[in-house]
């Protein structure tokens, strides 16, 4: 099992920032819907 | 999101999981251990399925690119940028993973060989392309200027790809066109690029929904001040 220090760090690494980059994402969306929401109540006003 | 599409994205994140277990059970049980350099050699079938990701997004990052400068619809352009920064992303980790693996292998993190350095040019590329979007006074130019570097910044994809076989470098050869994979091995590396090729077409769905939000956003903006 030599080495298999290296072999965890690089999964963890891509498993790390793909699951970060999808936060990201969803994080993002919840943002921009809700500015949606709010600049289309305010055209509606 | 109206039903079709729900539909549509909930397959994919169906069979993009399946596949992910699918290749982790096949990566860690199912295939068997490389002869010379021992279990490292397993960071192979996630390092490589990565660079593909960078090389097919960076492919359809040239296609809307040109399809955006001569139809102007703003769809194109989103695809493009959602599949930048999702290619960006899998060449960093192509960057991260490579050493990684290199460490044990050739006792040394990087070396400015030509595959490396050509790799490394290439992120620089596509990070420049997200600058050039950011950095725009107007969404419009910005999309215009970037679809120019995403044109031309593909012409270092072939280049990293054949760098191997052009130069002598340190990585290795194309290895899967040449018959240097046992079947297990070459299933393995079969399945781990479909579910990552998978889960980069979910990406660009999900990233370029918000570039499409974004633009939503400028147009309300603009309908309110007036």
């Amino acid at each position: 099992m030599e080495n298999l220090g290296y072999l965890l760090a690089a999964y963890t690494v891509i498993w790390a920032v793909v699951f970060g980059y999808i936060l990201f994402l969803q994080r993002k969306q919840r943002r921009l819907q809700r500015q949606i929401d709010a600049l289309k109540g305010s055209i509606e006003k | 999101m109206n039903g079709k599409h729900a539909l549509r994205n909930g397959i994919l994140w169906g069979l993009g999981f399946a596949l992910m277990i699918a290749a982790l059970y096949m990566v860690f049980i199912y295939v068997p251990t490389e002869k010379h350099t021992g279990i490292i050699q397993r960071i192979f079938y996630f390092h490589v399925p990565v660079a593909w990701v960078s090389f097919l997004a960076f492919f359809i990052t040239f296609i809307s690119s040109i399809l955006y400068l001569w139809k102007r619809q703003t769809k194109w352009d989103a695809i493009a940028c959602a599949s930048v920064e999702v290619g960006v992303i899998f060449t960093t980790l192509v960057l991260i993973t490579g050493p990684i693996w290199a460490k044990p292998v050739w006792g040394i993190w990087w070396t400015w060989d030509a595959r490396l350095t050509t790799s490394l040019v290439l992120w620089l590329i596509y990070i420049a392309y997200l600058l050039v979007r950011s950095l725009a006074t107007e969404p419009a130019k910005g999309a215009r200027y970037s679809a120019v570097i995403g044109i031309v910044g593909f012409i270092d994809v072939p280049i990293v790809f054949l760098t191997v076989n052009m130069w002598r470098t340190q990585h290795p050869t194309t290895i899967i066109f040449e018959g240097g994979l046992t079947t297990p091995m070459l299933m393995t590396l079969l399945v781990c690029i479909a579910a990552f090729t998978v889960l980069y077409v979910l990406l660009v769905i999900q990233s370029s929904g918000l570039k499409t939000m974004e633009a939503e956003i400028r147009r309300l903006r603009i309908i309110k001040a007036e």
